[in-house]
């Protein structure tokens, strides 16, 4: 199958969903945009549908507190056929960051949604089963939000002076 | 001449016929030299471990046999791994079920004080749940490190007195693990 | 063979509950199962992990570039070259830096000699659960001359932290090469006694033809990569689809079975190793027409200089400094790299900051993402037969739970 280049991909996202993506950019090579959690279904129906993106490669996400929007889900997206790749970003607020599942779509979503629920507390609307996987399932906090302390808390040997704090 | 190297006999008095020692030196002497092994293998310091069962490195001709993954037979408890906090209600389980004389034997720099991961989700050693005879320091051991780990408990084995389960010290030890 | 008949019958339920648990001799690593079981069969499973979760992602976000490789090598322990080349090349393609081509054979023949070892452990498992022990210590014999390999290579056995950003942090000396040349010499005949003992075996193929056949779109649909997605008939190989490290100057096929049950998954994973053996060979040839003596880019900013130098010349003794202490300086961009890892498609997302450390490191890991099918694929089948699955789809307990 013929490779489909980026500028293409761009041409006919934008058609369809005009004012509902943004900020397209290329870091090495990988076309990256944003949209937000009305659009992203739409979006990544329309990707595996009638563009080809048949695999989801990860379902991650990411916190910059400075941000208005600080939370975000990063989707990546491989076409097996055409030999490209495209990454999604949607940003969501702090206190609640909900966002609509995409196991309808792909069922492998199932612990990559657990997995950056578990790390970053963001609920995914529609998913059977959204619990902790890797962490304990009494904790509270999530850990990978920025102000989460690495270290265990609990450590009574470890002096702060011999480790320059 | 074969080069197979016989045990020591302990100290004692020969005769025509009979020999007598102390019960306590011809039983620490079998137990050193059958110890089974329970291998609570978690992650790389389990595949030494597998290495160590091997061929090459054969722990079997010290006299660890049969691995047995079932507590109530073993006799020695290699903790291999990390130990996460998920994992350390596991591991004190599988420690309260194993049957007396048992012993421990962290293998390891994760399982001894968790190892490079200093981190909210591991357990910084496993002497925080359980109690440890012999800590073997490596990231994974070499299998020569964790037969050296072996031959030292088989000399605290050989030493101990018979009934160390009712010594003051040892209940003292599990009192404060909070183990019966 | 393997519909579930009985459970038309539900109305008894009469289900009792086993619990796989964390610590069972059968499944290879630290992962709960808590199964309903209508005798010897299963109705539904959960799956439960975590319990080895040690937060490599969190403690990436604290440490400087080069520590992160000891992190990464305990991801897929059986295997961990391939970790720690995969995060090299991420780094360079975020830095710009190019390899020269003697680097990336070296790097060719070290990662598929972790490919070579982590697939010896899955099929040699394999045939331990199906209940053939002798053929694993055969097996376990060539790991050990894996293992010397490394040792001359960078000195350590398992978890092996090789390379550096950049290339290698020495030559591969004499007995290296003559270590890896002996390597492919005697590996050939020792695995094609161990394929006498299982490829037409009767027992062997009872009991794993057939067994959890999976269609290639439900593979795809749960994002499956690696040996088992090769084995339902989908060939996507991360080495031939998109080249790193100079793969595409190599001549190798890429093996793809048929129905995807435990017994083409075997043949899958074998047939790699003798294509690894193949590329081995020819990196070999390669690395002897070029230039000798080249182990490394020439990138001061990032590759730690030569100690003799570092103790005489005042440059080098200031790109030493500002690399230990981190400063070095990155864009602020984000790249996603992936390998093909002993199990499938290995992908580190990075997300820099141009600071000491990466802002956000995600590892994709191919263990993690595969064994989400386990549950629901072993619905209705035996408890011999989860067994034998599970030990087909190589998950690896680090890799897992990260």
């Amino acid at each position: 199958m013929a490779k489909i280049s980026n500028q293409e991909l761009v041409q006919k996202i934008t058609s369809k969903f005009a004012s509902r993506v943004s900020a397209f950019s290329e870091p090495h090579g990988l076309l990256t945009f944003e949209t937000s959690r009305e659009a992203i279904i739409d979006i990544l129906t329309f990707l595996k549908n009638d563009l080809d993106f048949n695999f989801l490669t990860d379902i991650t996400g990411i916190h910059y507190p400075e941000q208005e929007l600080p939370i975000g889900v990063i989707y990546h997206l491989h076409s097996m056929r055409q030999g490209v790749r495209v990454r999604i970003k949607v940003f969501l607020e702090e206190q609640n960051p909900v966002i609509p599942t995409a196991f309808n779509l792909w069922k492998g979503a199932d612990w990559m949604e657990r997995e950056t629920y578990d790390y970053f507390g963001i609920q995914f609307e529609g998913h059977p089963d959204l619990r902790r996987i890797l962490n304990m399932d009494d904790m509270v906090a999530f850990p990978m939000r920025k102000e989460f302390p690495l270290e265990d808390p609990n450590r009574v040997d470890k002096k702060d002076f011999f480790f320059g704090r | 001449m074969s080069d197979i190297k016989l045990a020591e006999a302990p100290p004692g008095i020969e005769g025509s016929g009979f020999f007598a020692t102390s019960f306590d030196k011809v039983v620490g002497l079998a137990r050193a030299n059958s110890l089974w092994p329970l291998p609570f293998a978690t992650s790389c310091c389990g595949i030494e471990f597998m290495a160590t069962m091997g061929a090459h490195y054969d722990l079997a001709r010290f006299g660890s046999e049969r691995p047995s993954f079932s507590p109530r037979q073993a006799d020695m408890l290699l903790v291999m791994g990390t130990i996460a906090k998920k994992m350390a209600p596991v591991l004190r389980q599988v420690y309260i079920q194993m049957a007396e004389p048992r012993w421990v034997i962290a293998v390891g720099a994760c399982a001894t004080s968790g190892g490079i991961f200093d981190s909210y989700s591991v357990l910084q050693g496993i002497d925080e749940v359980i109690p440890v005879d012999v800590y073997v320091p490596g990231c994974p051991p070499r299998p020569e490190a964790i037969l050296n780990g072996v031959l030292k408990l088989q000399d605290l084995v050989r030493n101990e007195p018979m009934r160390r389960r009712n010594t003051e010290e040892y209940k003292e030890l599990l009192n404060k693990y909070g183990i019966q | 063979m393997n519909e579930p008949a009985i459970i038309q019958n539900l109305e008894r339920k009469e289900t009792t509950t086993l619990n796989l648990g964390p610590t069972h001799p059968s499944t290879h690593g630290v992962f709960q199962n808590v199964l309903e079981m209508d005798g010897e069969r299963i109705v539904s499973g959960v799956s439960t992990i975590g319990y080895i979760h040690r937060a490599f992602e969190k403690i990436a976000e604290h440490r400087p570039f080069y520590q992160i490789t000891p992190l990464t090598d305990r991801m897929n322990y059986c295997s961990s070259p391939i970790n720690n080349m995969g995060w090299h090349m991420t780094v360079e393609k975020m830095l710009g830096i190019q390899t020269p081509k003697r680097v990336d054979y070296m790097r060719v023949i070290v990662m598929e000699l972790a490919r070579i070892s982590d697939h010896l452990v899955c099929n040699g498992i394999l045939g331990v659960d199906t209940g053939a022990y002798s053929g694993f210590l055969y097996l376990m014999e060539k790991r050990e001359h894996i293992y010397e390999i490394y040792e001359e290579i960078c000195g350590a056995r398992l978890t092996t932290n090789i390379g550096r950003i950049g290339g290698f942090e020495r030559d591969f000396n004499d007995i290296a090469f003559a270590k890896i040349r002996k390597f492919v010499k005697d590996y050939v005949p020792v695995l094609k006694e161990f394929e006498e003992l299982f490829t037409r075996n009767r027992i062997f193929m009872d009991r794993t033809v057939g067994i959890a056949a999976v269609d290639a779109q439900t593979a795809l649909d749960y994002s499956w990569t690696g040996p088992i997605l090769r084995a339902c008939g989908v060939d996507y190989d991360v080495r031939a689809s998109e080249p790193y490290s100079s793969y595409e100057d190599f001549d190798f096929d890429v093996p793809v079975g048929t129905t995807g049950d435990v017994y083409d998954r075997y043949m899958v994973r074998n047939e790699e190793m003798y294509q690894s053996i193949r590329i081995i060979e020819q990196a070999l040839d390669k690395i002897e027409k070029e230039p000798k003596g080249v182990f490394h880019a020439d990138v001061p900013e990032i590759y730690l200089p030569p100690k003799e130098e570092v103790y005489n010349n005042m440059e080098a003794l200031i790109y030493h400094f500002k690399i230990v202490m981190g400063e070095v300086d990155s864009p602020t961009t984000e790249v996603y790299h992936c390998v093909e890892g002993g199990n499938g498609e290995l992908g580190f997302y990075l997300v820099n900051d141009g600071g000491r450390s990466p802002y956000r490191l995600h590892f994709r890991r191919p263990s993690f993402i595969n064994y989400q099918m386990y549950a629901p694929m072993s619905r209705g089948m035996l408890l011999s037969d989860a067994i034998i699955n599970l030990s087909s789809l190589n998950v690896i307990a680090g890799e897992l739970d990260a």
